[in-house]
């Protein structure tokens, strides 16, 4: 299973999020990215990155449609909506926040 | 938009679910090329069919596509253990159905017993109240005016007195029951008619100035043929020629709990069926019974203190008939004059017991839920190891409690149905009318029996809760060894406490029988001042057949006579009223010479007009002074004998022969003491009464009651065949004893004894394969520490003890805890318990016996069952 799951809770939906910036992406391409931007350190597998995708979907933030892949194969590429772009940054802003307390509380032990 | 969005999924969800599955099979693909090992990417990428789950579960969190899934494996399940499934319906459709067919007569009797009656929801019975006496009295006709003029809360108010008539059409005379109704009846209740009219207004004023009549639509059915063109025809009732005027629609019974009506005529007639004097211009008569419908939004208190106030002022405009006489209000299912009102504490009682069967039944389920959980334990460790989690499995688990109740619940409602009727079975039955007591199945008992299907559910839903929430994965591999003296085993307490529940609400309705039945007796042993054997009763009806007094005096006489004459007879002797009857005793205004009486009561007492001979007949001991004597008639001195209860009270210990007293105005001369005796209730105190003669207060159509000792069947005949010779077109009501007349007036309390007797019995079933359920159950879990036991030397006796011990512990648990419950709830029965302690040790010592035995053989089998054991072979499997 991917390691996604040692995530704090809500930050695969910020990081899959943040991947989409650029522009849209399929799943395996979200994954990719985020394998490759972390130095191999963040392997999402399908069983957390597809239920995150749904919840994105339902919460209006992505969405998606069939496009061609890069090798000229059917692929769902998923898209940041407006509604989304204004969910990562509330999340980018709470999770800076949030690192700063962590840093805090570890600084102190 | 969420909502939106989950919509659009689950409408689309097949294609969807395609579109996950294909872009997850891409990304695998794209893995595959990547690392070029099939099996790596296949590891990477984790378990697809639960991501696919779960993608799916963040849209359609409840699952209600799961459901169907669920609903598929219950019955899969239920198919799979017949044996389980068909005892847990039918355990759950016997709790079920005695709660909806309780819940139907209740809607039939108590709160819609009136077929096609509109805002039966503002109807409420009104009657009389005297200071100082229980109970109510009727409501005079004037009191009435007077309420109906000054009650400004009222919509309207309805006058219904029920009376009876023998219909003689062709060549059939049949007895049949009628109304005697106020002219807005028809009107104000909201049944119209399907064939000319009801009555107009002024067609209830003036005596005898309106011989009009509606008739039933079943009477019309089968007595008129349907006959189209009946509007305007005669029908002779009572003696007198009635117009009918209206045909009532199909299915209206009129406004009495308890029996149809077939036909209506207005109040103006009452002089014809009532008997006795034109009444309507009389304070002192008080004979009718009303019914009130209060307008929107006015509650009973409201109109209460308006009836109160205008009843006081009454009191005081007219204090020679009214004083110490209130007005009572009574909601429908209170009301006093009919059925209602004499059913309302059985079915009361019988609303606690059969929550207490459904209960009971619960539990049997539950157990029998619990023992198959266990058996289904590897199924669901299975199921929890491959990643179903436990809201998913108690889902699953709910769904089949869901489907067992339903069917209950759909065999429940059957039941209720088929038992409709079956409460007038317990009641005697009546020669001439038929008494109709229907339940009512309408979405207000739907929607309780559904409810009490879901309480059901959840109730059973508890135990597989209870058992999910212990799936243990580790400790579920290893074998679980229980025992019947280890006691400490997870479940048992859960086993354990259900048959301790079962055990004590069965004996706490065991207890409920016993006093009842006790009370039943001690009714029946009562003595009533009356001879009870040997002294037949019956009537003919000469008031239907249109008799004036003086033939009737004629008629009497020649019957008399003509009965003495029969062999066999001891004596015979004429009365207007029967004691323990419906029919109500005359009843007036006294005063005794000497007696003040308190300065706001008239003292009122009934009597009752009796020919020469009726208290010898009726074994009514004289205690001094004569009987009434033929000579006793118009023209001879006024007399009367009056009871003990009312010598005591208004002569106070004087010898009251030869006083006088007043009634009506008219001063009568006291000849006799009789001994008091019943009058009304077989259940009343003592209380005052006295006779006068018939012929000094003559009224046509009395009662005959006839001392003999040959049997009914015998004097029946020859009765039928003397009335017969004296006039054709006459036939004698049914002739019964006045033991049976008792056993009608107390049929209440015997209805209610047979309904307690028959939950009671089903309730103890229930219980008893509630116990024997688990006892086997127990003995089989146990089976190796048993065969343990036996090869260690415990020979068969000791291990029969050990098991039946097992079994008594938790049947005395389930005693001790319903006796309890018992001493403290019994008293809630007051009502129906006569001269009965809630107490009463009899009535414990007898429910414990039937327990007892109970136990005793749920536990035997299958402790039995242990000692047979071959505990070489039980312990090397």
């Amino acid at each position: 299973m991917g390691k996604g799951n040692d995530l704090l809770p809500g930050t695969l939906d910020m990081l899959v999020l943040s991947s989409l910036t650029r522009g849209a992406r399929h799943g395996y391409g979200i994954a990719q990215h985020l394998k490759k931007i972390s130095a191999d350190v963040l392997d999402v597998g399908e069983s957390s990155l597809y239920p995150a995708l749904q919840r994105l979907m339902l919460n209006g933030w992505v969405t998606s449609e069939w496009g061609a892949s890069e090798n000229n194969r059917r692929a769902r590429y998923y898209k940041l909506t407006a509604a989304g772009r204004k969910q990562l940054a509330a999340e980018n802003k709470e999770f800076d926040r949030m690192i700063v307390a962590i840093q805090k509380v570890m600084s102190c032990a | 938009m969420r909502l939106i969005r989950r919509l659009l999924y689950f409408f689309r969800q097949r294609r969807q679910a395609d579109e996950l599955a294909e872009e997850m099979d891409f990304h695998r693909q794209m893995l595959e090329q990547e690392s070029g090992d099939r099996h790596a990417a296949s590891r990477r990428m984790g378990a697809s069919t639960l991501a696919r789950e779960d993608a799916r579960g963040v849209w359609l969190p409840l699952r209600l596509d799961s459901l169907w899934q669920d609903l598929r494996v219950g019955f899969r399940m239920l198919r799979r253990s017949p044996g389980f499934s068909i005892l847990a319906i039918l355990c759950l459709t016997l709790g079920i159905g005695a709660n909806a067919a309780v819940f139907s007569w209740i809607e039939g009797i108590l709160f819609r017993p009136y077929p096609l009656v509109a805002h039966q929801e503002r109807l409420l019975a009104i009657t009389g109240t005297a200071r100082g006496e229980a109970g109510h009295t009727d409501i005079s006709w004037p009191d009435l005016l007077d309420l109906q003029k000054n009650c400004t809360l009222v919509d309207a108010f309805i006058v219904t007195k029920i009376m009876g008539t023998t219909l003689s059409l062709g060549d059939r005379a049949e007895r049949t029951i009628g109304s005697i109704v106020s002219a807005n009846y028809f009107d104000a209740i909201g049944v119209h008619p399907i064939l000319g009219r009801g009555f107009e207004p002024g067609e209830d004023v003036g005596s005898n100035a309106h011989p009009v009549t509606v008739i039933s639509y079943q009477l019309w059915q089968s007595r008129f043929k349907a006959d189209p063109a009946i509007i305007g025809k005669a029908q002779r009732l009572n003696g007198i020629e009635h117009t009918i005027v209206g045909v009532a629609p199909q299915g209206f019974l009129g406004t009495f709990v308890g029996w149809g009506m077939q036909f209506w005529v207005p109040a103006s007639m009452e002089e014809t069926f009532e008997g006795g004097e034109y009444k309507l211009e009389d304070r002192s008569a008080r004979w009718i019974e009303s019914y009130v419908r209060l307008k929107p939004g006015v509650s009973l208190q409201q109109a209460q203190r308006e009836m109160s106030a205008v009843a006081q002022r009454l009191e005081t405009d007219f204090p020679a008939t009214n004083r110490g006489r209130g007005i009572k209000l009574w909601p429908l299912w209170q009301t006093p004059f009919n059925n209602a009102g004499t059913l309302l504490p059985t079915l009361g009682i019988m609303l606690a017991v059969v929550v207490f069967v459904l209960l009971i039944a619960c539990a049997n389920v539950g157990n029998l839920l619990l023992v198959r959980s266990f058996a289904r334990r590897h199924e669901m460790t299975v199921r929890v190891a491959v990643g179903a989690n436990r809201s998913r499995l108690l889902q699953q688990l709910v769904t089949e409690g869901l489907i067992l109740s339903a069917l209950a619940a759909t065999g429940g409602l059957l039941v209720a149905h088929w038992c409709r009727h079956a409460l007038v079975l317990l009641f005697p039955a009546r020669a001439g009318v038929a008494m109709t007591l229907p339940g009512e199945i309408d979405w207000r008992v739907l929607a309780l029996s559904a409810g009490v299907c879901l309480i059901a559910t959840l109730l059973l839903g508890l135990v597989p809760a209870i058992q999910t929430s212990k799936i243990d994965l580790a400790g579920a591999l290893k074998s679980e060894m229980s025992g019947v003296v280890g006691g400490g085993h997870g479940k048992s307490w859960l086993r354990s406490g259900l048959v301790v529940l079962q055990v004590s609400l069965s004996f706490l309705l065991l207890v409920g029988t016993g006093l009842l039945m006790q009370s039943l007796q001690r009714i029946r042993n009562l003595n009533p001042g009356f001879s009870t054997q040997g002294v037949l009763f019956t009537a003919v009806d000469l008031r239907g057949a249109g008799y004036d007094p003086q033939r009737a005096k004629t008629f009497d006489d020649e019957l008399l006579e003509r009965i003495q004459a029969l062999p066999g007879i001891d004596s015979v002797a004429f009365a207007r009223s029967t004691p323990l009857s419906y029919g109500s005793f005359s009843s007036s205004p006294i005063a005794v010479d000497g007696y003040q009486p308190p300065p706001d009561e008239q003292p009122t007492v009934q009597y009752n007009q009796v020919g020469p001979g009726y208290l010898a007949t009726m074994g009514i001991p004289l205690l001094s002074g004569r009987e009434f004597t033929r000579a006793d008639n118009e023209t001879a001195l006024p007399v009367a004998i009056v009871n003990d209860a009312m010598a005591a009270q208004y002569w106070r210990g004087d010898d009251p022969i030869g006083k006088r007293l007043q009634v009506k105005g008219k001063w009568l001369q006291v000849i006799g003491v009789a001994k008091v005796s019943k009058y009304q209730s077989v259940r009343e105190n003592p209380k005052p009464f006295f006779y006068v003669p018939l012929r000094q207060d003559f009224s046509v159509g009395a009662n005959l009651n006839i001392r003999t000792r040959l049997p009914a069947e015998t004097i029946a005949t020859e009765l039928a065949r003397e009335v017969h010779a004296l006039d054709a077109n006459l036939a004698p009501y049914e002739l019964i004893t006045l033991q049976e007349q008792i056993d009608r007036s107390t049929s209440p309390q015997r209805v209610a004894v047979t309904l307690l007797g028959v939950l009671g019995g089903l309730a103890l079933l229930l219980a008893t394969i509630g116990l024997y359920a688990v006892m086997s159950y127990t003995v089989s879990q146990s089976s190796r520490e048993l065969g343990l036991r036996m090869a260690l030397g415990a020979d068969a006796s000791k291990l029969l003890r050990l098991v039946m011990s097992h079994g008594l512990a938790l049947t005395a648990a389930g005693v001790v805890l319903g006796a309890a419950v018992a001493l403290a709830s019994t008293r809630l029965m007051g009502n129906l318990l006569y001269k009965v302690s809630p107490r009463d040790p009899l009535a414990f010592g007898s429910a414990f016996l039937v327990m007892t035995v109970a136990a005793l053989a749920a536990c035997f089998l299958p402790a039995w069952r242990a000692t047979r054991a071959d505990p070489a072979r039980i312990l090397r499997d």
